[in-house]
């Protein structure tokens, strides 16, 4: 009985831990397995006759699979860096410096915190195509070169850098610049890899966005991309199909494990801070 | 050494005007570091808000050569096409699903993976993988898992003695079917946030329930556990609420809206994008936007300053 | 509300460290009794032990007589305050207080929130009412029933914790350092009210503390703890005037007791840097060892041990004179004046102190006190 209850919980959350990964071995044991079996619905790991390389050869020829990571990565890596750019000098200036208007900037990032993307979509879209932008890497990562979430986590951390270090610094010759990108973001910089992984997670998987401002298949990111190919396919392969999924979800899923407590402090973070 | 001059003399208006000068400076050189933000927010956020509400009042469509103000018609309209009110509906279906399992099998996840000592790690580790993979990816993969012939969730089916379910054919079902997704997704992200909240839970609180008296676990949980989970409760279900109303990828990939399965954000898409019912689209969008910020101010409140006794 | 604690053979370690290491110790019905050392004594893992939130590895705890070591903490019927109180945040004063009472006297159904107010009985509810009021008039509280532990002060929340240990008629009270946390005024005043509430109540207290004076004000009986075992129990002047080891000796009194390497020769005489003291040692206890007077039982003479004043100290009533040997700088003794007594002497002058021997303490190589008579009364 007591050893029941000690195993017991092990038991709940094998079970769970087990609808949770399988669609995960699902995706991967498919993209490695003939044709011929997908009609053997066995979790048996080792399959039959070892397809892979057909698999994913057909994911990456039918469509671009590689083009649209590397989609990926440009958008991602684009709006990161404007991100961070924009973000980190006004939280500065509004948790250290004095100016009018703070107040009423501060209270407007926080309101702007409560509107999705997908409320400006449709003012945005109209924006960009009137300034025939749309089918453009500006157009999807334009929405996302503020981004407010930024600002207010990083004037939270920066709020608590000592004031006399920022007056020391001043009294011996940093330019304000210096002081905030070398000085105080570096106290921050927790926030900051927390803040990465959280942008770079949420724009690789977004489908919203990008699926509004792209018809060109060369320029689709990974999701819309894997949206193209399933249609493409419509479940007639579904080697090829889980090969593509697999590609898609790989980068994110690596990082993942690779930085395990980042990724959970970056993507909670919104809650836990 | 110029500011020692200035500071320097007693006269107090040249003291005043020497604070002034570097006061002036120090102000133009913080609106410099906001400028871009400032640009920004308003090209993003300000500028597009006031756009929006502005179609929302007219019959705009995106190409028309006339556009005509029809003050609240398109408002009007909304709560009377059968379309946007089944998406409506389809949705709050979907968030009374996707909430309360979402929140309380996630609790009762943390509960237990909190007290594994060695093996937290693996388990945080397991249920929080779907919270960073692709959603439209493994939206596929859940549709070949959930194939009425060669999935293997309809054969476990089939092997226990029971007719298939044809989870994604079933229009009755679609939307439960979503739902379980939608719960298999955030569950790990949940889960997570109660385990922060209760490793904020002091164990002196534990301790002395114990000694007045809380033998049963039962009654450690509503004297400790749960009223000192409040806040992270309150915001585990206003974050969970807005996603589920944000839902769209699923949509997207196993049913595109067909059988009547369109959620809010999927009819928005089909009528401003597909259709270009801009200003329609306009209106339907502030409707959702409504819906966002009344969940929103939970959350706000929550960032800004936390909740506590 | 008064009951005996028995500890017999209690041990403890966590890893490859002892923590406690085979503790005896019986707690009369209601005494004082404090647990005083260092921190890392043990002192609060065998507090921990007696409520139940730790498993001891040997040994066994009796309260009343009866076994309760294998006993859950809610089933041992003992109070405790922690040393950040422990307070339920989301409870108002009078919840909190009444939490005790709800669990022993309501069933699961009546416990329950919400709709527990239904299945409770009236009568029961009704008498938990009483009794917390009756505690919280106790320790003056009633006034501060419907706050929430956030609204209040650090002395009152203190209040509420004690209200929430004594308002079931515990078998004993433990408490964990529960002064800690206060400022040294409220302490000092705490310490009274304690002292007056034992009285009042006549419990057991069980009291784990760091601060020696603490100890030594509330409590019948002190146990001295060093490194996993009891050094000394006894009365607070026992301890002060007759330590165990120089481990007690060091640990009680202020200021600090003077200690001074001495000789002990083959014929029993002490010798302090050559100066034959009037005291007489066992002829087997020979070899180096110590010599402890405390700072009031020091008085300066024309003849005696030679001092050089570093500094005096004025307390109010008491002044305190510092110095060091003149036969080692590296050596501070500090004598007590007592009140109007004139101080003949500067900084830097030397002075000639001597001592009763009966009042000095000689503690071996091991640190355990060896017996030592006074030949005369004549000191160094």
């Amino acid at each position: 009985m007591a050893r029941i209850r000690r195993f017991l919980p092990h038991l709940v959350l094998g079970a769970g831990a087990f609808i949770v990964v399988l669609p995960f071995y699902w995706m991967f044991l498919t993209s490695i397995r003939s044709p011929a079996e997908i009609f053997d619905v066995s979790l048996w790991p080792i399959p039959k006759q070892f397809d892979m390389a057909q698999n994913y050869g057909r994911a990456a020829s039918q469509v671009p699979m590689l083009r649209f990571m590397l989609n990926g990565l440009i958008v991602c890596l684009g709006i990161l860096i404007v991100q961070v750019a924009t973000a980190v000098p006004a939280a500065y200036a509004l948790a250290k410096l004095n100016f009018p208007g703070r107040k009423l900037l501060l209270t407007l990032v926080i309101a702007a915190l409560c509107v999705p993307i997908q409320a400006l979509a449709l003012p945005l879209f109209v924006g960009l195509a009137k300034l025939d932008l749309l089918n453009t890497y500006f157009a999807m990562m334009a929405p996302f070169f503020l981004s407010v979430f930024a600002i207010f986590l990083f004037h939270q951390s920066f709020r608590s850098y000592p004031d006399e270090i920022i007056e020391a610094a001043r009294m011996d010759g940093f330019s304000e610049m210096e002081i905030c990108w070398s000085l105080v973001l570096r106290g921050s910089l927790p926030s900051l890899a927390a803040f990465s992984v959280f942008s770079v997670v949420a724009h690789w998987n977004d489908l919203y966005w990008p699926m509004i401002v792209v018809t060109d298949i060369n320029l689709a990111p990974p999701p819309l991309g894997m949206l193209f190919f399933s249609d493409v396919e419509s479940g007639a392969n579904y080697g090829a199909l889980m090969a593509g999924a697999a590609l898609i979800t790989a980068p994110m899923i690596v990082c993942f494990l690779l930085a395990r407590r980042h990724f959970i402090a970056g993507i909670t973070m919104t809650g836990v801070k | 050494m110029t500011l020692a001059m200035d500071l320097g003399p007693v006269s107090a208006s040249a003291a005043a005007k020497g604070r002034s000068k570097i006061e002036r400076r120090m102000m133009w050189r913080a609106l410099l570091f906001v400028a871009p933000a400032v640009l920004l927010l308003a090209a993003i956020y300000i500028i597009p808000v006031l756009v929006l509400a502005g179609f929302s009042l007219t019959d705009y469509q995106l190409g028309a050569l006339s556009t005509r103000f029809i003050a609240f018609e398109n408002f009007v309209q909304a709560f009377n096409d059968p379309v946007f009110l089944r998406s409506l509906t389809n949705t709050v279906i979907y968030a009374v699903i996707v909430i309360p399992l979402g929140v309380f099998l996630a609790l009762g996840l943390a509960l237990l993976v909190y007290n594994r000592k060695r093996s937290r790690a693996f388990w945080e580790a397991a249920y929080f993988l779907p919270v960073t993979a692709t959603l439209v990816a493994m939206a596929t993969v859940w549709q070949f898992l959930l194939h009425p012939s060669i999935g293997p969730v309809n054969a476990a089916i089939k092997w226990l003695g029971f007719e298939p379910v044809a989870f994604l054919s079933n229009p009755t079902l679609l939307i439960p079917t979503m739902a379980m997704i939608g719960v298999w997704q955030i569950l790990g992200f949940n889960t997570v946030l109660f385990l922060a909240g209760l490793t904020a839970i002091p164990k002196d609180l534990y301790e002395a329930a114990r000694l007045d008296g809380a033998r049963h676990p039962f009654d450690r949980f509503f004297t400790v556990t749960w009223p000192m989970l409040g806040p992270t409760t309150l915001f585990v279900v206003v974050t969970t609420s807005i996603s589920a109303f944000k839902v769209f990828e699923t949509v997207a990939v196993l049913t595109k809206g067909r059988f009547g399965s369109e959620t809010l954000l999927f009819d928005l898409y089909l009528e401003g994008f597909e259709y270009s019912n801009t200003g329609y689209a306009a209106a339907l969008t502030l409707i959702f936007l409504v819906i966002i910020l009344v969940l929103s101010i939970g959350q706000t409140l929550h960032l800004d300053r936390k909740v506590h006794y | 509300m008064q009951q005996s604690v028995e500890l017999a053979g209690i041990g403890k370690g966590f890893g490859a460290f002892d923590v406690l290491k085979n503790i005896d110790l019986s707690v009369r019905p209601g005494e004082f009794l404090s647990l005083v050392g260092m921190s890392g004594c043990g002192k609060s893992t065998l507090l921990r032990i007696i409520a139940g939130l730790e498993r001891p590895d040997r040994g066994s705890v009796a309260i009343g007589g009866s076994d309760v070591t294998e006993l859950d903490p809610s089933a041992r019927n003992l109070a405790m305050v922690f040393q950040s109180y422990a307070l339920y945040p989301h409870m108002s004063v009078r919840q909190n207080i009444a939490t005790p009472l709800r669990m022993r006297r309501l069933s699961l159904a009546g416990r329950l929130p919400l709709v527990g107010a239904l299945a409770a009985s009236a009568e029961v509810l009704h008498d938990i009412d009483k009794s917390v009021e009756q505690a919280a008039e106790t320790l003056q509280i009633s006034h501060l029933l419907d706050r929430k532990p956030a609204q209040l002060s650090g002395g009152q929340r203190q209040r509420v914790a004690l209200a929430r240990a004594l308002v079931r008629s515990p078998a004993a009270f433990l408490m964990d350092e529960p002064l800690s946390n206060l400022d040294a005024k409220l302490r000092a005043h705490m310490r009274n009210e304690l002292a007056a509430l034992h009285c009042r109540l006549g419990a057991t207290f069980i009291y784990v503390t760091h601060d020696q004076i603490e100890a030594m004000t509330m409590s019948d009986r002190i146990a001295l703890m060093n490194e996993g075992q009891i050094e000394q129990l006894g009365t607070p002047s026992q301890l002060y005037e007759h330590p165990a080891t120089l481990t007690v000796a060091r640990f009680i009194g202020t200021p600090s007791i003077n200690l001074v390497p001495v000789e002990v020769l083959s014929n029993g005489s002490v010798s302090l840097f050559g100066h034959v003291l009037g005291l007489a040692a066992g002829g087997h206890d020979a070899g180096p060892a110590t010599l402890g007077v405390r700072a009031e039982h020091i008085s300066i003479g024309s003849e005696g041990l030679p001092l050089r004043v570093l500094r005096t100290e004025t307390h109010g009533a008491d002044r305190f004179v510092h110095a060091h040997l003149l036969a080692d700088e590296t050596l501070r003794v500090t004598l007590r004046l007592t009140a109007g007594e004139p101080l003949a002497a500067d900084t830097a002058d030397v002075i000639q102190v001597s001592f009763p021997p009966e009042r000095a303490h000689l503690f071996g190589r091991d640190g355990v006190r060896l017996a030592a008579l006074p030949t005369d009364r004549v000191a160094a």
